[in-house]
Parts: structure tokens; C-alpha cells; sequence
């Protein structure tokens, strides 16, 4: 048999597909790959469906040695230097791993976090149709808990199909957009403007669960309690304390805190690559407009066959690694050492 | 022709769900409308809805822009949502063991203390409760139930614990819930059942559905041991009775 051990691998790591929709109503949230464009140009370009399991790495390095045969994979996402047995592979490319050989991913660029597909996919259990890993429920495949060193991922032999790259839409710093709701009136309109005219960063403690924000306190006109409604990825509850937190893949289903936007559909994995203690702004726009850019980000994902490129040359590959490493601001070992876990608690008791 | 019921507020909530409003609190008829709206989506699929999930006061409606978008789909919803509620609906009922108070409700004797009277009175009104099940969330399986007596309403607790054990029964606010999964709460923590609403690898993983009604009956300590063990293996523990 195949496979790919993981010789290292840092916190915040874990098996993620497309995840498990159609049990919010028992309290299941999907979890999933929190970049679900960069989950399914992985895939592409390993020559798998669009939402196979693939790994999903946090902002730290991991080593990969293939056992058994050779293993064909595929990065994409944040940026990072990676090299195969000194070899150097770009982001958003294919390449394969002899048997023996070692991927070496050094910390994310730009960005938060990878997506690293391995032809044929991961091979494991699916619960409710998924691998993704949600631990607080027991669930995922092949391990129902974060990658650790030493984990194995069992795959089938590379095919020998030639490298490939992927021509993803060039990278936006553009703001976040939102639309407002479902509690946006639960908040003045001055404070509503507030939201809009400030500049955010994410916290370092911010996880799968929620995304905090570190900003302007956003105060409520009515309290901060409100009756638990559901909630859905990107909606931007805001607690007590008046700092936002966006909820993520990993979400509780429902939440007791009042909601006053919504990010679209089409920006959250853009949002979920924001690194933390950047700057960005939020912009409101309509639900017409959101709606035609979710479609414009469905045609993207259903067309991604038509972006792959033959890898010409050396040169270029060279190329893109040079792009990769430049783009964006680094995390740096400190920085990917502060993260720390969103608590339950944080994003809602029950009420 | 009868008289059609006042419209929800439809919120959106980003561009692929929406929430349909009946309330914004915690209302017996509002849950009612929400339940009925859940099952008549069910009975009639809407092409491009993918999932919805039923809370106390309303109802979230994922659906795929794609293939529907806001304007229809609120157009939909709220033609469902006036249709009279059915007076009757089949319902299933279940009693669920609660071992009450000692290490299984550390809450119960403050609970008593509190409201001025005993532990026995305490487990006395909540036994007799007749319960519904008003939307399972947060966490797989947080069973939120309906029609708890007035005379347990309390605040919630100034400190949520961080970590609660699992299986669970409490009381907080106007409510009373099954938690399934050990994780944070704010409620008074009353008993302990051995049932597990969510199980992996059971058939059916989750065991309530919104809608069901709940009561609740007293074991000891020791038939809690034994009937955790039992859940362990897979048995629901939890008897559904005749209606």
C-alpha cells in the first residue's frame, strides 16, 4: 500500500473535504476546508473530484515522506517555501514524491493556511459522506482528531501523469464583503457605519470555530442577548465585550448572540487566508450582489479543468516560487506560535 | 377561507440562508409555526433549499444561490409559513432516566436553596414537567426542551463552566435540556441520563427529532451505571411510549 507518513506536522492541521452538510438540524455542523477554492484547485491539479479529502495545514511547517511507492500530490493555498528532497515545488502546481523521498513545507506566507491533495485521495472511513475532522464530535477519518507526527495517510500509487499547474485569479487585498443581517438591527446605524469605516485584524487566538476580531468595541442597542438562532460560516456574532467574531467551518449550529452581518459565500475563504494581525476592511454590498458573486464563485469552482497548464520549464516553476515567496507578509514562528483555540464558551453558552 | 397567520420576518443571513423569523423570544407558538413550516419544507421540497434547522423562534433555510435566489425563495417560504398549523400532528413521545442530584447534579441542592424549598421537591416539578423537544443545537445532540414549570425558571448562572459532563440534564432560564456531549454551560446542572441523543455508529445517530415530547423518570445511581454501559453498546435507553 501507499502512503504518506507524516514525519512533522504544527497544531491547527487537520484531514478536510467538502464536509458534511444535512445534520445542522441535530446540532452537526459541516466543518469542511476553511478555503474551499484552494481545497478544490489541490484537488484539480491532482487529478481528483474538487472536494476530496486532501490535508489542510495551519500556518506552521510539515514534512511528508511517501512509503510504498511513489505519491503524487498537489499544493495550494497560502504560499510557503516547499521542496522535495531539495527539489523546489511551487504553490498551485502537482509534483510527486519517489518512494523515500521527504515534501518539506516551511511556514505559510500570506496566508493561514494549505491544501495538500494527494492523487487518488485519502483513503478512510466517510461519516455522514466525509472525512473532514470535526473532534468535538468524534469525527473524521483516518484519524477523528488534529494530524500529529507519525499519523499515516493511506493512498494509491502515483500514476506518473504529467505535473501540472493551476492559473487561480490573481490574489485581492480588496475588503471583505458582507451583507447585513439577520440582527443588523441590533446595532445603530452609527455603529453600523463604525463596522464599516474602521480597520480590522484577526486575533491570534481565533481557530476551525471563530475568527475573532481585534477593533473598535461595536456596541448593542439592546443587549447582548438575544434568543439563539441558527448560524452559518461568515456570520459575524458580536458578544458581550463588542468584538466580533466571525464563525467558521467548525461553528456551533446555533448561537445566542446577535449576528450583524453575514461574510458572502464567495469571500470566506479569502477571509479564512487573512493572517493574523493584518489589517482589512469590511464592505456592505447588496444581496443581488452577493448572490451573482456566489455564482461567479461557483462557475470558478466547476471550471477549474479548463485552468490547468502543462509545466514547460524549469524556469517557470522557478518562477512561480519567487512569486510565491515575495507575495504577501510572512508569519513568522512567533506569530504562528500565539494561536490558540476559539473555546465553545466564547462563541455562545447555550442559552 | 381561513384566516392566514400574521407573515415571519425573513433576515438574511449571508447570501446562501435565510432566517425565517416568528419571534424574538422564546415562544410556545412561535416554535409551533417554526416546527410546522420545518415539516411542510419537508413534505414539499423547494428546488435549491439544502438543509433547514429548526431553533426556538425561527427557522434557517440553507439553500444554493445557484439555483435559487432570495427574492423567490422568501416568496415561497412565506406562503408556507401562513398556511394555518395543523392542530394535530403525530408526534413521537419519549421518557428518558435522569439519575438526579450528588455528583450526577451538583446543582440540585443550591437549585433547592434557591428557590426556597427541597431537592425531592425540586426533581418532584421536574419529573411531572410534560416536555417538547424545541430545537437540538449548538453541539450534535444539545436537546433544548419546552415547558418547563414556572416554578423552575432561574437565571442562568453568572459563571458559565467551561466543561460539563456528558449526558446532562439542566435547567436554565425558561428551559431544560439533554446535553449529549461533555462541553460549556451556564444552566443549574440537575441529573444525568444515560442516553445518548447522538451516537456514532448507531442506527439512528441521533435519537430525538424537533418536535418530540420528552418526560423524564427517576433511577438510582446504580441503575444510571448500569443502563450507561448499556448506551455504551449501542442501546437507546431512552423508551418510546404510546401517545
Amino acid at each position: 500500500m501507499s502512503k504518506l507518513v507524516i514525519a512533522s506536522i504544527g497544531p491547527a492541521s487537520s484531514v478536510q473535504d467538502g464536509g458534511r452538510p444535512g445534520a445542522q438540524r441535530y446540532g452537526l455542523v459541516p466543518s469542511g476546508a476553511m478555503d474551499r477554492l484552494a481545497l478544490a484547485a489541490a484537488n484539480t491539479l491532482a487529478g481528483n473530484e474538487p472536494f476530496t479529502a486532501v490535508v489542510e495545514i495551519g500556518p506552521f511547517g510539515a514534512k511528508f515522506t511517501a512509503r510504498g511507492s511513489a505519491v503524487r500530490v498537489a499544493l495550494a493555498g497560502a504560499p510557503r517555501n516547499a521542496d522535495i528532497a531539495g527539489r523546489a515545488v511551487a504553490s498551485d502546481t502537482s509534483a510527486t514524491l519517489a518512494d523515500g523521498e521527504t515534501l518539506t513545507l516551511g511556514f505559510a506566507r500570506g496566508g493561514s493556511f494549505s491544501y495538500l491533495a494527494i492523487e487518488g485521495g485519502i483513503a478512510g472511513e466517510p461519516m455522514f459522506g466525509s472525512l473532514a475532522v470535526n473532534a468535538r464530535a468524534g469525527l473524521g477519518s483516518p484519524y477523528p482528531r488534529p494530524l500529529q507526527a507519525g499519523d499515516e495517510l493511506q493512498t494509491k500509487a502515483a500514476s506518473g501523469a504529467p505535473e501540472q499547474r493551476i492559473e487561480l485569479p490573481a490574489v485581492t487585498d480588496a475588503p471583505i464583503r458582507v451583507v447585513w443581517g439577520p440582527q443588523d438591527d441590533e446595532f445603530a446605524d452609527d455603529t453600523k457605519k463604525q463596522f464599516l469605516d474602521s480597520e480590522w485584524k484577526i486575533s491570534a487566538t481565533s481557530d476551525r470555530m471563530g475568527y475573532r476580531l481585534e477593533g473598535p468595541v461595536l456596541k448593542h442597542l439592546h443587549g447582548h442577548n438575544i434568543v439563539s438562532d441558527g448560524t452559518v460560516n461568515g456570520s459575524l456574532q458580536v458578544p458581550g465585550n463588542g468584538q466580533p467574531i466571525v464563525l467558521m467551518p467548525d461553528r456551533g449550529t446555533s448561537g445566542g448572540y446577535p449576528k450583524i452581518a453575514t461574510v458572502i459565500s464567495a469571500d470566506l475563504g479569502r477571509f479564512a487566508q487573512i493572517p493574523a494581525g493584518r489589517a482589512f476592511r469590511f464592505r456592505a454590498v447588496s444581496m443581488p450582489e452577493a448572490q451573482v458573486e456566489a455564482r461567479k464563485f461557483a462557475a470558478l469552482l466547476r471550471t477549474l479543468p479548463e485552468r490547468l497548464r502543462a509545466i514547460e520549464s524549469v524556469d517557470l516553476n522557478i518562477d512561480a516560487l519567487h512569486d510565491a515567496n515575495v507575495a504577501g507578509h510572512a508569519v513568522n514562528a512567533v506569530d504562528a506560535g500565539t494561536w490558540h483555540a476559539v473555546t465553545l464558551a466564547d462563541i455562545a453558552g447555550p442559552d | 377561507m381561513a384566516a392566514t397567520l400574521p407573515p415571519p420576518r425573513l433576515l438574511p443571513s449571508g447570501d446562501s440562508a435565510i432566517t425565517v423569523e416568528f419571534s424574538r423570544n422564546i415562544d410556545d407558538a412561535a416554535n409551533r409555526r417554526v416546527l410546522a413550516l420545518d415539516r411542510a419544507m419537508a413534505a414539499e421540497p423547494i428546488t435549491g433549499v439544502t438543509e433547514t434547522v429548526p431553533t426556538y423562534r425561527s427557522l434557517l433555510v440553507h439553500y444554493d444561490p445557484v439555483l435559487i435566489d432570495f427574492e423567490k425563495l422568501g416568496e415561497t417560504i412565506l406562503a408556507l409559513a401562513q398556511r394555518p398549523v395543523p392542530a394535530t400532528t403525530k408526534t413521537r413521545r419519549w421518557r428518558i432516566p435522569v439519575v438526579y442530584g450528588g455528583e450526577h447534579g451538583i446543582d440540585l441542592e443550591d437549585v433547592a436553596k434557591t428557590l426556597n424549598t427541597t431537592p425531592d421537591d425540586i426533581v418532584a416539578r421536574h419529573v411531572a414537567g410534560d416536555y417538547r423537544v424545541a430545537m437540538i443545537g449548538f453541539t450534535p445532540g444539545w436537546s433544548y426542551l419546552s415547558g418547563l414549570t414556572d416554578t423552575l425558571h432561574m437565571p442562568r448562572r453568572q459563571n458559565p463552566r467551561l466543561l460539563t459532563p456528558a449526558g446532562t440534564i439542566s435547567i436554565g432560564g425558561v428551559q431544560t435540556g439533554v446535553q449529549c456531549l461533555a462541553g460549556p454551560s451556564g444552566w443549574h446542572l440537575l441529573g444525568q441520563t444515560a442516553v445518548r441523543t447522538y451516537q456514532l455508529h448507531r442506527d439512528p445517530t441521533f435519537l430525538l427529532e424537533p418536535g418530540d415530547n420528552v418526560t423524564f423518570a427517576p433511577v438510582d445511581a446504580k441503575t444510571f451505571a448500569e443502563q450507561d454501559r448499556a448506551a455504551e453498546a449501542g442501546e437507546f435507553i431512552a423508551e418510546q411510549i404510546a401517545t
